[in-house]
């Protein structure tokens, strides 16, 4: 294929781009509600989230990476002129690398999955047909944008009341938190263990059955509940703490968890966004690693996951703490009772859809699972603009992503043929 | 640094600013006890002193007022419902008021009670301080209340202390009745001007003890939505 390796490095440059663009300003709002709460602290938050962000992109970030780079685009229609689908996937990358850009400097709330997917519908739908976009699975796309914060907080608003049922409305809520805490921590080990494994890990050698699948995610679960009944044990009750505020002790036996459910947060993030800009990375490896066709039946190269999980992490260390700390310094309203309520709620959606090869917004899942609380009465304020907020991020996120790689689409075009 | 999504969904919680009010007006309702013993002994230095010290600090409660009702936007998705939180608010603002009132009013008449009922006049003021007290009490656990989504024993706990401050308000409804027996004993030998204003204050601390149960009843509102 003529340029071939032209393209193949535009498309680590663009997609190292947007994985940095990521890393930066995105994984902030998965990490800034431990730091809030005061469970970690913002050194501990980017240790956890340099690791788990990278093992979840490459562990479970597959499913996503896979619709993103063949599921929203019809292949078939482009079997004639691959280098089409080459101009298309570089085009969306650097439009929504740099829409990110622009709009987080200026503040705006973006969300970098309604970029990425406005900008692939984009260029396919103008620059090469109406017909080229597979509408039902972006409709489902949709659909599940919808439905993803709405089902984290759904979870969350039961988990939050399990936890006012079993621990913060009992006589002894000291005692019961150290007996159902551990309960909790052993949950979300299983469920992210299981889900992960449910969706395959073959590209990493393990191939397991489903029982297999669920012993694993026990034994999982049950190592991660055994190092939390360790650091819950060293916690005793300090009178001192108690008299402003009853429960200071019992939301030390929280922290502990909530250190579990930031560590599942950052594997959920990883496993979904890390897509978003490997996703059309490994649309234009496939092509011209087979010579330029377009069927793609090439399995996703290790090395693409891996650049993209970099990625992440280097915008994490580069820039990314800061973002963190700012928003850490925003919620400090959000106890560890609730933090991890939110957070396992909005990993384990995430960690589905990631399963399901679904893209979502990490970010607006996290806002569901915080309003589920809230309807909970488990939170001092929240402010609901920004669900309007959100709406409107849809509204401009997606023509601005898309409009902008109908350009880059038409100028690539230009250039290279 | 722009506010990200997550951030920016976060209001600041109205609970501290709530008590920090109720804080400073019992502050300010604490000292009708060293006024109405200067006031009675005619010390009319000291009771002025006094009478100033209660208008700065109702002042004070003023600007907390008006600092968390400015921070209470219509947006903002709160456990207790916004009304039943500014009425609270308007409540113990009015307390604070209200002990201004009278502070004023006794200095700017120069008032002198009969003798007979100074002792029931202290114990009355004492007691409508302590159902302000009483209310302050629950108002501080409304972050307990929070923190369990307002259920269980925390309800338990606060409701009790709502009955408590009912029975320090019917009490103080009691000794109403009794200082204003001893008014009308003495009125017939009084500047009938001076007892009309007698019996306004006589009322005046009556609203002290009721306005303190009504922080308390709407409290009790909050709980039960």
């Amino acid at each position: 294929m003529e340029f071939g390796y032209t393209f193949l490095a535009m498309a680590c440059v663009f997609g190292l781009f947007m994985a940095w663009g990521i890393g930066a300003n995105d994984v902030a709002n998965a990490m800034g509600t431990s730091v809030g709460s005061g469970a970690i602290t913002i050194k501990q938050a980017v240790i956890i989230a340099a690791i788990f962000e990278f093992a979840g992109a490459f562990l479970a970030g597959g499913q996503v990476t896979k619709t993103i780079r063949k599921g929203i685009v019809d292949a078939q229609l482009l079997s004639g002129s691959p280098d089409l689908l080459v101009y298309g996937m570089l085009a969306s990358l650097l439009a929504a690398g740099i829409w990110l850009l622009v709009a987080s400097r200026l503040g705006w709330p973006v969300s970098t999955t309604h970029s990425i997917v406005g900008a692939i519908v984009g260029f396919a739908a103008v620059g090469i047909g109406f017909e080229a976009v597979q509408w039902v699975k972006v409709g489902s796309i949709v659909m599940s944008w919808v439905v993803s914060p709405a089902l984290a907080g759904i979870i969350s608003y039961w988990l939050f009341r399990s936890v006012q049922k079993l621990i913060l409305n009992t006589d002894n809520p000291f005692h019961n938190a150290k007996r159902f805490v551990p309960l909790y921590i052993f949950l979300a080990g299983f469920i992210i263990a299981l889900v992960t494994l449910l969706k395959g890990l073959k590209h990493v050698g393990l191939e397991t059955t489903t029982v297999q699948n669920f012993g694993i995610a026990v034994i999982t679960g049950l190592a991660i509940m055994s190092v939390g009944i360790f650091f819950i044990r060293k916690i005793h009750v300090d009178p001192e703490a108690d008299i402003d505020f009853h429960f200071a002790n019992v939301e030390k036996v929280f922290a502990v968890l909530m250190v579990v459910t930031a560590c599942a947060m950052a594997f959920a993030h990883g496993s979904n966004d890390v897509a978003n800009a490997i996703g059309p990375v490994a649309a234009v490896v496939g092509i011209v690693q087979s010579g330029g066709e377009v069927a793609q039946k090439t399995a996703l190269p290790i090395w693409v996951l891996i650049l993209g999980g970099g990625g992440i992490v280097a915008g994490l260390l580069m820039y990314g703490k800061h973002v963190i700390a700012t928003v850490g310094k925003h919620i400090t309203e959000l106890t560890p009772s609730r933090g991890f309520a939110c957070e396992l709620a909005a990993a384990t959606t995430v960690v589905l859809a990631s399963g399901t090869g679904l893209p979502i917004s990490t970010t607006h899942t996290l806002v569901g699972a915080v309003l589920g609380v809230g309807m909970a009465r488990g939170i001092g304020a929240l402010n609901l603009n920004v669900v309007k907020t959100i709406f409107l991020s849809w509204i401009i996120t997606l023509p601005a992503g898309a409009i902008m790689s109908i350009i880059f689409f038409f100028t690539f075009k230009g250039i290279f043929s | 640094m722009a506010r990200t999504t997550i951030s920016s969904l976060f209001g600041s919680s109205p609970v501290r600013p709530l008590q920090t009010h109720m804080a400073s007006v019992q502050e300010c309702i604490a000292e009708l006890t060293p006024f109405f013993e200067a006031a009675l002994n005619e010390d009319w230095k000291d009771a002025k002193a006094q009478q100033k010290k209660i208008a700065k600090l109702e002042g004070e409660a003023d600007k907390l007022k008006r600092k968390l009702r400015l921070h209470l936007p219509k947006s903002l998705f709160m456990p207790v419902s916004r009304r039943d939180l500014l009425e609270v608010l308007t409540m113990q603002d009015k307390i604070a008021n209200k002990a201004k009132d009278i502070a004023g009013l006794i200095i700017g008449r120069k008032m002198t009670f009969p003798d007979t009922m100074h002792d029931k006049l202290i114990d009355f003021v004492s007691r409508c301080i302590d159902a302000s007290k009483q209310a302050q009490k629950a108002i501080n656990e409304l972050d307990e209340l929070v923190e369990t989504g307002f259920g269980g024993k925390e309800v338990q706990l606060v409701e009790s202390m709502i009955k408590k401050l009912d029975s320090i308000e019917s009490e103080t409804d009691k000794i109403q009745v009794k200082v204003r027996a001893e008014l009308f004993k003495k009125e017939k030998d009084l500047p009938p001007v001076d007892v009309m204003f007698m019996y306004r204050v006589v009322d005046w601390i009556g609203d002290l003890g009721d306005l303190s149960q009504r922080v308390g009843s709407r409290l009790e509102l909050m709980l039960a939505r």
